[in-house]
């Protein structure tokens, strides 16, 4: 499909009125509990191998980095600092998000394609279930509710990570690098690092469950709507992370 | 008001795109009866049951189902109506990540009876279809076939007075679709429940306007209709580009002298 502005705009609709429908339903009767509960299972703790890797490597090797720029100024102390503050502000949520996109956004694309395709969502439709409520509003809540989880994880381990290349590569004492860490972080770096992950685990839930509902065209379709799943939510999250850095830092002064 | 027609379509018009699919479509479904809808594909036969079951709206026209008028209801409105109604899909279309026992008591689930009761009734509506030993498998395990019945026990658990059935027995052999039209004549004959079976076999649809059911103590026996008798409740109806082009009793339409079903039915 051509991206013509119409085309564009009636995209931007679709899933407006798609988070509409969510949110309405997500506090109407009947409440499938037990899908939310799996769904965490799937989309959390499923996730969390990938989230450990992500903020492992990231931390150390952002250590790497910053220690080489600040040691040039003889200000190797920083370290800690600067690796905290560009993990539990930027790299945590943006990372732990994009993974996650990968992974969750293009896996309810995928599934709910399938399922549109074979016509199990006309069968359930059928059966007297609403598909919002019994397969869409979970996985929202779900990763709505596990994202931040995620990125508190991918944060934590990303420090651990750089404290892993502090001691062992570059010999600054443990102490220096955690009490450095600490101390650079504000109220205002927890709330807006934990935000961020709230807004981003929605916005990819959502892409994610309206690239699959609407596929068309067979199985070809469903790889279709898993691809354009995971690019459409991956540039969404950048672009929502600009904004809201935007509004945290506003209110950080 | 209560109608003698369980189904009725007035003057029914759907475009996918700008083609319409269904052209003006009129027609009643008495109590009891199956209504075979027979068609070359893409002629608009399964438009027909999804507009019925409200899992899609008709551009213009009525539909009737038990006297209610269902294309303007809400789709939380719908829900009731639909629980009248029992579909098996074309390709079976079931839960692949639920078992054969929780797919059958899907609808049950859904309503909240208890568990006692869901394990007996899933029991027996499985029992009806002969798969009583599948219980425990998924969906993945079973035969094309297998499936078809499993979708079949399912649409009926929840004892619907209207079937539809979607190409039920597309793509299967002869043995297992013939095991297919058997059980949707023991229901029509013996249970009296009103059908509309969408099919491009002419084969099958020929066997379920031809022969019937009889419950003769434990078993159920099906007999041939002899060469004038016409005791199958059953009625058929031609689609052609959207349009009915024949609607009757299966012998009016062997002697049809129109061009176009007389290619059809060779």
């Amino acid at each position: 499909m051509p991206l013509t502005p119409k085309a564009a705009i009636k995209e931007v609709q679709d899933i407006s009125s798609l988070a509409a429908k969510i949110f309405i339903s997500a506090f109407k009767r009947p409440l499938y509990l037990k899908d939310v509960l799996t769904q965490m299972d799937v989309i959390g703790v499923g996730s969390l191998a990938v989230i450990i890797l992500t903020g492992f490597f990231t931390g150390a090797v952002l250590t790497l980095q910053t220690s080489k720029t600040l040691s040039t100024f003889g200000a190797i102390g920083f370290t800690g600092q600067l690796v905290a503050v560009s993990l539990v502000r930027e790299l945590g949520p943006v990372l732990a998000s994009l993974m996650v996109a990968g992974r969750v956004g293009s896996g309810i694309a995928s599934e709910l394609g399938s399922m549109l395709v074979t016509e199990q969502i006309n069968a359930m439709r059928a059966l007297g279930t609403d598909p919002i409520k019994k397969l869409v509003v979970p996985r929202v809540v779900a990763t709505t509710t596990m994202l931040p989880i995620l990125t508190v994880v991918a944060d934590a381990v990303g420090v651990i990570g750089g404290l892993f290349v502090a001691v062992f590569v570059l010999h600054i004492s443990s102490n220096l690098y955690l009490n450095s860490a600490w101390d650079a972080l504000n109220y205002m770096d927890v709330v807006g690092g934990l935000l961020k992950p709230l807004v981003f685990g929605a916005t990819l839930s959502i892409v994610g469950c309206h690239c699959g509902l609407r596929t068309h065209g067979g199985t070809q379709g469903v790889g279709r709507s898993t691809t354009q799943a995971v690019v459409a939510s991956s540039i969404l999250i950048l672009v929502f992370n600009l904004i809201l850095t935007r509004i945290i830092l506003a209110y950080t002064q | 008001m209560t109608s003698e027609y369980v189904l009725e379509m007035k003057n029914v018009v759907k475009y996918y795109g700008d083609e319409p699919v269904l052209d003006g479509v009129s027609f009643k479904v008495f109590r009891g009866e199956t209504k075979i809808i027979i068609g070359a594909s893409g002629s608009g036969k399964s438009t027909i049951l999804k507009l019925i079951m409200g899992l899609d709206r008709p551009d213009e026209g009525e539909i009737l189902v038990e006297g209610q008028e269902i294309t303007r209801m809400k789709e939380s409105d719908l829900v009731a109506v639909r629980g009248k109604i029992g579909m098996v899909f074309q390709e079976s279309a079931l839960f692949d990540s639920l078992s054969v026992r929780e797919n059958v008591a899907y609808q049950l689930y859904e309503i909240g009876v208890d568990e006692d009761e869901i394990e007996s009734k899933v029991r027996e509506t499985l029992g009806f279809v002969g798969l009583e030993d599948a219980i425990d498998k998924m969906p993945s395990e079973l035969s094309g076939g297998m499936k078809r019945r499993v979708a079949l026990a399912r649409a009926l658990i929840g004892h619907p007075d209207i079937m539809l059935y979607d190409e039920p027995t597309a793509g299967l052999d002869p043995i297992t679709s013939r095991r297919i039209n058997e059980l949707i004549i023991a229901l029509r004959d013996i249970k009296g429940v009103t059908g509309v079976f969408v099919t491009h076999r002419l084969r099958d649809a020929f066997t379920l306007a031809t022969q019937y059911a009889s419950n003769g103590g434990p078993t159920t026996t099906y007999h041939r209709e002899g060469a004038t008798l016409c005791i199958a409740n059953t009625r058929f109806l031609l689609l052609r580009d959207g349009k009915i082009i024949f609607e009757g009793p299966d012998e009016l339409l062997r002697r049809s002298e129109d061009p176009y079903i007389k290619r059809f039915l060779a």
